[in-house]
This record gives C-alpha cells, structure tokens and sequence, in this order.
C-alpha cells in the first residue's frame, strides 16, 4: 500500500500550550483511519494543521509525496484533502446545491467577463458542475432537499451535506472531524455504513476523529490514539481496545463524555 | 429556455425598455430640480450598490468608499474640464502642462474615473484586505482619509482645497440612470455568477469557503477593486452633476450616508440599494425643512445645519436595533415571485435552481 500522508514531528503550540507535540502519522492510501482521544486532545488541531488552517510550530506534513507544510488552505484543497468541521460550517444563505456548488468554483473555465456577458462557454461550464453537483447529492442521497435552505435540513443530512461538500472537491483524502457527534446509536451506525460506501465510492482515503470508541471500532482498520498532543497508542481497534494506557487515560474518559 | 423563463426576460426587457421611455418623457417634462433629485439618486444607488458588493455580499467591513468616489469626480473633472477654465481655476499653481489642455467627451472620462478608482482599490486593497471586520474598517477609512489629504495636496493636478469649479454639466437622466442600469445589470451577473457564490460563501464562512479551495484574498480583492471601480464611476457623475467639487465633500460622512442606504435597503440585496437610494434622495430634498427656522409652538426655533442626517442617523439606529434585515434583507426583486402572486405558476419545479 502507497502512503498517502504523513506527518513528521508536527507540533502545535497556542501561546504556552502544546495541543500537538511530535506527532508522527502515516496514511495509506484506501485506508479508513481513526484519530481518537479525550476532550482537548488536540484531535481538531491535528486537522487543522494537515489542511493549513494553522501553520504548524515545527515539523512536516507530507502529501502524496509532497510537502504541503505552510501552505494556505485552498492550495491544500486542490491538492486533494478535503475536510468537515466539528461544529458544522455550512453557507447559511444558500440552499444544498448551492453550498455544493461553492466546490466547483476553482474548477470553473470561464472568466468573470464570459459570466458578465453570458457567454456560452461560461454558461456551458456552470451549467455541467450543476449537473454534476446534483449527481453528487444523488449518491449521497440529498437530492430531494437539493434547493432546501441548507440551514432547514435536520441535523444529520446537515452533516451529510459537510461530507457532500468535501467530496465535491473531489478528494483523494477526507477529513471526518466528529461526524456521528450528536447521533444516536443507530445513525451513528448508518453514518458509518455511508462513510463505508462512499470511500468505495470515491475511491477515498478517509481519516477520521470519533470521540466515542466504540463508533470508530467498526468500521477503522487502524486507530491512532492521543492525549494532550501526544501519540499514546497505534494500532488496530482489538489492540487499542486492550492498550494499558489507553484504557487508562481515554476510557476513563469516557464516562464523563456519556 | 422555458416559456417560463423566456416570459421573465421578456417582462425584464419590457420593465428597461419602459424606464428608458419614461426617462425620455420625464427629461422633457419636468423641472430640473426633480431632475437634479433624479440624477443624484442614480449616483447614490450606483455608490449603495456598489458598497453593498463590498460590504453585504462579501463581508468585508469597507468605509472607503468617498475616497474611491473622490478619485473618480477628480479624474473625470479635470479631464473633460476645458483648458480655457483650467487656466482660470488653477491661479494658485498652474496646472500640470501635461493635463492643460486635456478636454476629452464625458463618456471616456467616465470610465477612466472608474478604471483608476479600481487601481487604487486594488493597491490599498492589497495591505488593508489582510485584515478583517473593525481593523479593516479602520484602515479603509485611514486610506480614503489618505487619498483626500493627497488631493488637497497635489496642487498642480487638482488645484487643492479650492477645488474644481466650471466642470462640464449634464443633466441627461439617460446618462444617470443608464449608468445606474448597467451598474445594476452587472453587478446582477456577478452576484449571481460562481464568483457571486463565492463572495457570498466569504461572507457566510471564511473558513468553510478555504477549505471549499477558494482563494480568499484574491476573491476579496477582486469584489473590492469591482466596488471602488463602480465608486469611481459614482464619483465621476458626480463631478458632472454639480459642477463643481472641492477635497471636504469627500469625508467620512459622505461614506457614512451611503453606508445608511445599504443597511436601509437590506445588506445583500441589490434591489435594496437602488430603492434606498432613491427613497433617500428624495427625503433628503422633502426633509430640507428641517434645517430651516421654524416656529414651534410660538416658539422661534434657529435652523440646524444637519438636522437632515440625525432623523437618518435616528432611522438607521432604529433599524439596525429593531429591523436588522432593512428593506429586502437578502432577497431580490424577483419575477417568479410576482407571477406566482399573479397566479402564474411555473411548469418545472427544477428549474428554480437552473444554474446561472
Ligand atoms: N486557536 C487556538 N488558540 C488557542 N488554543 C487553542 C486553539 N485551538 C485549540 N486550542 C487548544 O488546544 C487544545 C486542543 O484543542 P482541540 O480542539 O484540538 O481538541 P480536540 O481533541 O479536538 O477536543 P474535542 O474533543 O473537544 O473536540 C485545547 O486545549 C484547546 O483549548
Ligand atoms: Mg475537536
């Protein structure tokens, strides 16, 4: 299996504060991924850093072979890492197909003069990523509510319609920040199915921050735990499950979560 | 097309073509103070208009926009001004022998006006955009503060704090309102265009629309170099308007009143600006009284100069506490919604999200 990502040495700090200190990741490519660990773990900032948000203090991060440290998000986009938000950040004003539509704007061959004018090629470019943005939410089963305020949709298709989103910058690696967060058992089970069928789909690498364990231990073939920034464990979800300090300083954890 | 949608441009080109009409007839009819009123409304939409891309599509806290329109009247006047008035006006200091005698047709001065207007945009839009919200507001206006100071100082090609006096008149309503018209039309394209979403989705979540791979900066400078553009075309009609303009109409309050007609007419809606402007300028001229003497219950109440702008103030006060989403919030004039009002349904419900 080819490497997708890695990460070398990556440290984050806040002012004083390490939310990641020397972390060493490797992706690879068709892998479904999990990033696990307490509240404040750093899990977030972890993303944040792969996707540019924030410039990381030392250390690299490594892109299908390329060093993508220090670049700005949209570059990193375009790269092919696409990533959801913990606390949904959809485009409020708009309805689902427009918020899916936002994705194909950098792909757009046509200038702001064409589009001013109404020229053909403008018209015949947009007019095929609305096609294919309504596919999109076909596969993802959104096409019903396409022209609903995004806003309006309940809060699991809210979540759905992150992932949709992300997928339409086309990805080869996607970013799962808490997707079943505030699901029930039984959606968090059909979420995971989904995030199956979709890495299938899309032929995905697919990396994934669950706080509850037992949501990722289903569907991850390999789980990297963190606490305070730091790697405390690796590996696949029986060993993780079985892990002295995991057990130690995560499901104790837990509790408080539940 | 759909009959639909072909019955809506039809109704879109009847409603400008029906404008123009009575433009015409207006123009030969009325007096030239209702035309004067006229006139000065289109100039205010275009700045509302154009501020409102700025502000209430892309999100970016702007109060530049005098400074932009400072450049656009300054380009205009002294490029259509004729070179027999030049040497009159310009008695502190000659003026450049570069720009004496200069006397070039409304039009391209004009667009000039707005060309060099978005050049400057774009050059403080390049530092200033940077920043965000209340540090960006204060830099823009340091800026537009920046670009008055210059033209009060550059003696030579603006003749400084006396101003430009005998710039050449025009009270064509054709000419007002068709800038107007095509400010409208183009912003229309725009908002609605794939780069309007991406303004929109700037707006709406900066860091959702980076990681959609949209490059901020260069989407915020583009809206703002298009906005200070149509600001100096705003200015440039302007100069031709009243005739003659000197550096301290360009304040900050000027800014400010604009800033009121876009938060009256709904930040993010076009159709919102053009009707603030004109219900505006029309209560700018009814409410002219105010400042006059008046006799108050027996009372001889002195005129207070300004008087005009604190029931707008107040107006703006109110709404910003009570009626956030002024005029049309982020709504549109729209067609689908009259003829659906008329009864006049559409065939295919898809067709609503046709891609534009
Ligand atoms: N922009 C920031 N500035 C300062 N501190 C930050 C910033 N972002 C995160 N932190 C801090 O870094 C630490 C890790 O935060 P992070 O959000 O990555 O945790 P997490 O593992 O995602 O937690 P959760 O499970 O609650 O989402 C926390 O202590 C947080 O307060
Ligand atoms: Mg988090």
């Amino acid at each position: 299996m080819a490497e997708i990502l890695r990460t070398e040495q990556l440290s984050m700090e806040f002012g004083g504060l390490r939310a990641v200190a020397d972390l060493d990741l490797t992706i690879n490519e068709g892998e479904i991924i999990g990033l696990i660990g307490p509240n404040g773990a750093g899990k977030t900032t972890v993303f944040n850093v792969i996707t540019g948000v924030y410039r990381p203090t030392t250390g690299r991060v490594i892109f299908a072979g390329q060093d993508i440290t220090g670049w700005r998000p949209d570059q990193i986009t375009a790269q092919g890492i696409a990533r959801t938000f913990q606390n949904i950040r959809l485009f409020n004003t708009m309805s689902v197909l427009e918020n899916v539509m936002i994705a194909k704007h950098v792909r757009l061959k046509a200038t702001l003069s064409e589009a001013i004018l109404g020229l053909p090629r403008y018209r015949k470019a947009r007019q095929e990523h609305y096609q294919e943005c309504l596919e999109l939410l076909e596969k993802v089963q959104l096409d019903d509510v396409a022209f609903e305020q995004a806003t309006s949709l309940p809060y699991g298709k809210q979540r759905r319609l992150e992932i949709a989103r992300a997928l339409a910058t086309e990805p080869k690696l996607l970013l799962l920040d808490e997707p079943a967060a505030g699901m029930n058992p039984q959606e968090s089970l059909e979420l995971m199915e989904f995030v199956q069928r979709i890495r299938q789909e899309f032929d995905l690498t697919v990396f994934m921050i669950e706080h509850h364990m037992e949501v990722v231990m289903g569907v991850c073939q390999r789980i990297y735990v963190i606490d305070y920034g730091v790697n405390l464990a690796e590996g696949n979800p029986e060993e993780i499950q079985n892990n002295e300090k995991v057990i130690e300083a995560y499901l104790g954890a837990v509790d408080t979560n539940a | 097309m759909e009959g639909r949608a072909r019955l809506e441009l039809m109704l879109t080109l009847i409603v400008v073509l029906l404008t123009f009409g009575v433009l015409y007839i207006a123009q030969g009819n009325m007096n030239s103070f209702y035309i004067r009123v006229l006139n000065l409304a289109a100039i205010y939409a275009i700045l509302a208009l154009s501020l409102n891309l700025i502000l209430g599509f892309t999100g970016m806290f702007s109060l530049g926009h005098a400074g932009f329109m400072c450049i656009g009247s300054y380009v205009a006047a002294i490029l259509t001004m004729s070179p027999a008035s030049k040497e009159i006006i310009y008695f502190m200091e000659p003026i450049h022998p570069w720009l004496a005698n200069v006397e070039w047709p409304i039009w391209p001065a004009i667009l000039l006006g707005g060309i060099i207007a978005a050049l400057f945009g774009f050059l403080i839009g390049f530092p200033a955009l940077r920043l965000r919200d209340d540090y960006l507001a204060i830099a823009t206006l340091g800026f537009a503060e920046i670009i008055r100071i210059v033209v009060t100082n550059v003696i030579p090609i603006t003749n400084g704090a006396l101003g430009l006096k005998n710039i050449p008149s025009v009270d064509s309503l054709l000419v007002y309102w068709g800038c107007a018209i095509i400010t409208i039309f183009v912003l229309m394209r725009i908002i609605n265009s794939s780069w309007g979403y991406a303004f929109k989705a700037i707006r709406d979540n900066e860091i959702a629309a980076q990681a959609m791979g949209i490059n901020i900066f260069k989407h915020k400078l583009m809206s703002f170099t298009i906005g200070a553009f149509f600001a100096g075309i705003a200015g440039a009609l302007m100069s031709f308007l009243i005739t003659s303009i000197d550096p301290t109409m360009y304040r900050f309050t000027f800014t400010f009143q604009i800033l009121l007609i876009v938060v009256l007419g709904g930040m993010g809606s076009l159709s919102g600006s053009v009707i603030a402007a004109v219900i505006f300028s029309i209560a700018m001229e009814v409410l002219r009284f105010v400042e006059q003497p008046m006799n108050l219950l027996g009372m001889e109440v002195p005129g207070i100069p300004g008087m005009r702008m604190v029931i707008f103030s107040l107006a703006l006060l109110l709404i910003i506490l009570f009626y956030r989403r002024g005029l049309m919030g982020t709504n549109e004039f729209n067609w689908s919604w009259v003829l659906n009002r008329l009864g006049i349904r559409s065939s295919h419900r898809v067709k609503r999200g046709e891609a534009n």
